[in-house]
């Protein structure tokens, strides 16, 4: 049956149709709705996990028990997993092995804009690589045929313009396909001596998965009526080739980018006058072209760094395109912001007046750095506002300093940052914003949150009491919304000189259970046009006419800004 | 066929990922090769958003670029022109003439552009409507996607039996009525 999918939604149906029986991810953007669609099939176990290591550590374990497993995750998680990932790739597999990667070159909603493909050739695992939906369903599938067949895990990798675009794809039936468990502690105790043995094995299996990548089908070569360029090429800088040039060019579409079929690239090289390799970010096929002593142009023409497009290929080729008319030429920008109601707002003000140094985290919460809060001093990675804070006040630092994570980045990462801040005893100030969800990625549930993927009951993690398990005697709990309890909470915990953590609570004003009061009214008689309640930057609110004014399609009346006016200029409205 | 390209841009929030699973559906009930880009994670978070919608026989790229789109459907004044330079010769603009400030803008360090409709007007084909109302005299302020879209569709030969069964599979069955008469209100705006 003929449906349109989105490339992260075929990868599901693939999953399913390959007969997975089990999947653990984190959700991170590009990845994150390849769990959401594999857990609306009954037939799939699916669940978030803590963080990616985890996991990864448990689609091996269901591996090994017999199912065909899977986890997904973005390049970033690829970094968390890459402990289990480096060893798993000693074992191999019992069921068949799935790993999705997914990049997010141009950095739609990423903090690096690293290259997976290196992970490949670094673990020395096979690497799938689709351009389009009904690619990545039947890429999906053959990579569970190839991961039982050589006895490895597979990666299947993604990109933001691949995992975001429908296209279409025809389904198919599911096929169930389960092994027998039987101990093995050669091939999976990985000591010393056992994966010694072992790592022989991989490299000979890498060998042999090089052989078939010379025969493989997803490894193709289309021939054009014009052979002074050949491209090779794959994902979606084949679309673009293939969008500029039609078959006029002959083309090596690769399916796989690890291991490269080597006799297949000097073959191609061999047709044409001239190579070039067309990837996005790293040159890696083309380095690899390189050691095979080909002449091949690639990153010498394209960047290495963001997106490319079918405009940016024809520019590269010298072909002309329409290049629009533009309507004018001061256009502001429009970027993200947190959300009207945001429970973060009043935190990131409190911190911001306070001229408080906060090393931040990855989520919505990231937005507390952008102007006018402009509160936060860093970003580096999931957790590493709590262990960098560690360092900045163990270093002696006089500056006020807190770290700023929210409630799932915590359990995915900051547990351990903690740990050493109580072990290692430094008066770090920790503040979990906890706003009952994992809310940059969309809404999904985590360890705190008291549900699970599929929206019912779980273990629900009590902060307080974890943090206090850690060693952390000073705990204390406030609601963002209450602009005094605050900054008394924040002021205190600094200023004392033993590690502290509060818990900035209040559920994420988007979630459907949150019910918002009556959106606020300024009163122009009183506004006095100080632009104090400006300095929350929430996007309800705007001079109009000198005075201040709210836009009520935003305003969920937290009443934030009317806690900041001198003049009792807001009017409040009531429940709604 | 030539393959046709429709932006659909707006502000985070908007939207604009609902309008294009629905054309989406529609396009593939009468059997193109369709590629439909979207946006999701940060920039969902009141950013500015673009859809990207393609359709033909064979359909390579997901995106569009500069010069190449043959509609724009922008469900925020602004933003139309933002993405102006995408319109392909001969394209058209279909804009709301709603306006929503970026925050540049709301902390006074940059200007919302004036005369904008006029602008746009000057540069390319378009057609500026006020989505909002008709979408609150629809019953929701929420259906400015469903109403620009009614208007999108006196420019295709899909009839509106077609896209109302579009409309059927993509909106829960509670709001059915209402964004029927929010497209209603659009296309015969």
């Amino acid at each position: 049956m003929k449906k349109l999918m989105l490339g992260n939604e075929a990868l599901a149906r693939g999953l399913y149709e390959a007969g997975c029986r089990f999947v653990s991810s984190y959700p991170g953007t590009p990845s994150t709705e390849i769990t959401e669609f594999v857990a609306l099939y009954d037939e799939v176990y699916a669940e978030w996990a803590p963080n990616e290591k985890v996991a990864m550590e448990a689609a091996f374990g269901a591996s090994l028990a017999g199912k065909r497993s899977f986890c997904g995750m973005k390049h970033v998680g690829l970094n968390v997993a890459a402990d289990p990932l480096f060893t798993i790739a000693y074992t191999g597999v019992n069921a068949g092995m799935v790993i999705a990667v997914a990049d997010d070159a141009a950095m739609h909603s990423s903090q690096n804009e690293q290259d997976s493909r290196h992970y490949a050739k670094a673990a020395k695992l096979p690497m799938l690589e689709p351009s389009d939906s009904a690619e990545t369903l039947a890429f999906t599938k053959l990579a569970y045929e190839l991961s039982e067949r050589f006895d490895t895990p597979v990666i299947v990798k993604m990109c933001t313009r691949v995992a975001h675009s429908q296209s279409v794809v025809e389904t198919a039936d599911r096929v169930e396909c389960v092994k027998e468990y039987s101990k093995d502690p050669a091939k999976y105790i990985m000591m010393p001596g056992n994966a010694k043995l072992r790592h022989p094995i991989v490299e000979q299996r890498l060998s042999d998965i090089a052989v078939y990548a010379e025969t493989a089908d997803i490894n193709r070569i289309e021939q054009g009526s014009d052979n002074s360029i050949g491209f090779i090429t794959g994902s979606t800088s084949y679309q673009y080739v293939k969008e500029v040039f039609g078959d006029k060019h002959p083309v090596l579409k690769l399916g796989m980018v690890w291991p490269l079929p080597t006799e297949k690239i000097k073959t191609f090289a061999a047709t044409v006058d001239k190579v070039v390799v067309v990837e996005e970010l790293d040159g890696f096929v083309e380095e690899y072209c390189n050691t095979l002593g080909l002449e091949v142009s690639g990153k010498d023409i394209l960047s290495n760094i963001g997106e490319f497009s079918q405009g940016l290929v024809a520019s590269t080729f010298g072909i002309a395109t329409h290049s629009g008319k533009k309507a004018e030429e001061n256009i502001p920008a429009r970027p993200p912001v947190m959300c009207a109601g945001c429970p973060h707002r009043g935190l990131f003000y409190t911190l911001a007046k306070n001229k408080i140094t906060a090393l931040g985290d990855i989520g919505c919460y990231t937005l507390g750095a952008v102007p006018p809060l402009a509160a936060l001093d860093s970003t580096i990675c999931m957790g590493a506002s709590v262990s960098g804070l560690h360092g900045f006040v163990k270093s002696g630092s006089e500056q006020r300093a807190v770290a700023v994570i929210g409630d799932s980045t915590f359990m995915h990462s900051g547990i351990t940052g903690l740990v050493n801040i109580a072990y290692n005893d430094s008066a770090s100030t920790v503040i979990i914003v906890d706003n009952s969800i994992t809310g940059m990625t969309g809404h999904q549930q985590n360890p705190t949150t008291g549900k699970n993927l599929k929206g019912d009951p779980a273990a629900k993690i009590d902060l307080e009491t974890l943090c206090k398990a850690v060693g952390i005697k000073r705990v204390r709990v406030v609601d963002p919304y209450d602009l005094a309890a605050c900054e008394q909470a924040v002021l205190e915990e600094t200023a004392i000189k033993e590690p502290s953590v509060i818990i900035s609570r209040r559920p994420c004003a988007l979630l459907k259970y949150v019910k918002h009061n009556a959106p606020l009214t300024v009163n122009p008689d009183k506004c006095k046009s100080c632009k104090m309640c400006m300095k929350v930057g929430c996007p309800a609110i705007s001079m109009k006419a000198g005075k201040a004014t709210i836009d009520n399609t935003l305003c969920t009346g937290c009443g934030v800004c009317a806690q900041l006016c001198k003049f009792d200029a807001f009017d409040k409205g009531g429940e709604n | 066929m030539k393959t046709r390209n429709i932006m659909i841009v707006g502000v985070g929030g908007q939207g604009s990922l609902l309008a294009s699973k629905l054309l989406g559906r529609l396009l593939l009930t009468k059997g193109y090769d369709i590629k439909v880009s979207e946006v999701h994670g940060m920039s969902q978070r009141g950013g500015s958003v673009v859809t990207y919608v393609r359709f033909g026989d064979k359909v390579y790229s997901p995106i569009i670029d500069k010069g190449e789109a043959d509609y724009i459907l922008s469900f925020e004044l602004l933003e139309a022109a933002r993405w102006t330079e995408y319109l392909a010769p001969g394209g058209k603009v279909i804009t709301n003439t709603q306006t929503i400030n970026p925050m540049p803008v709301i902390i006074g360090a940059a200007q919302y552009p004036e005369n904008l409709v006029q602008k746009i007007g000057e540069t390319v084909e378009v057609i500026a409507m006020d989505a909002l109302t008709l979408a609150e005299q629809a019953g929701s302020s929420k259906a400015v996607n469903i109403v620009l879209l009614g208007q999108l569709s006196r420019h295709f030969d899909f009839t509106e039996e077609e896209w109302m069964t579009a409309i059927e599979q993509s909106v829960p069955s509670k709001f059915l009525e209402l964004n029927k008469k929010a497209f209603t209100l659009g296309r015969n705006y």
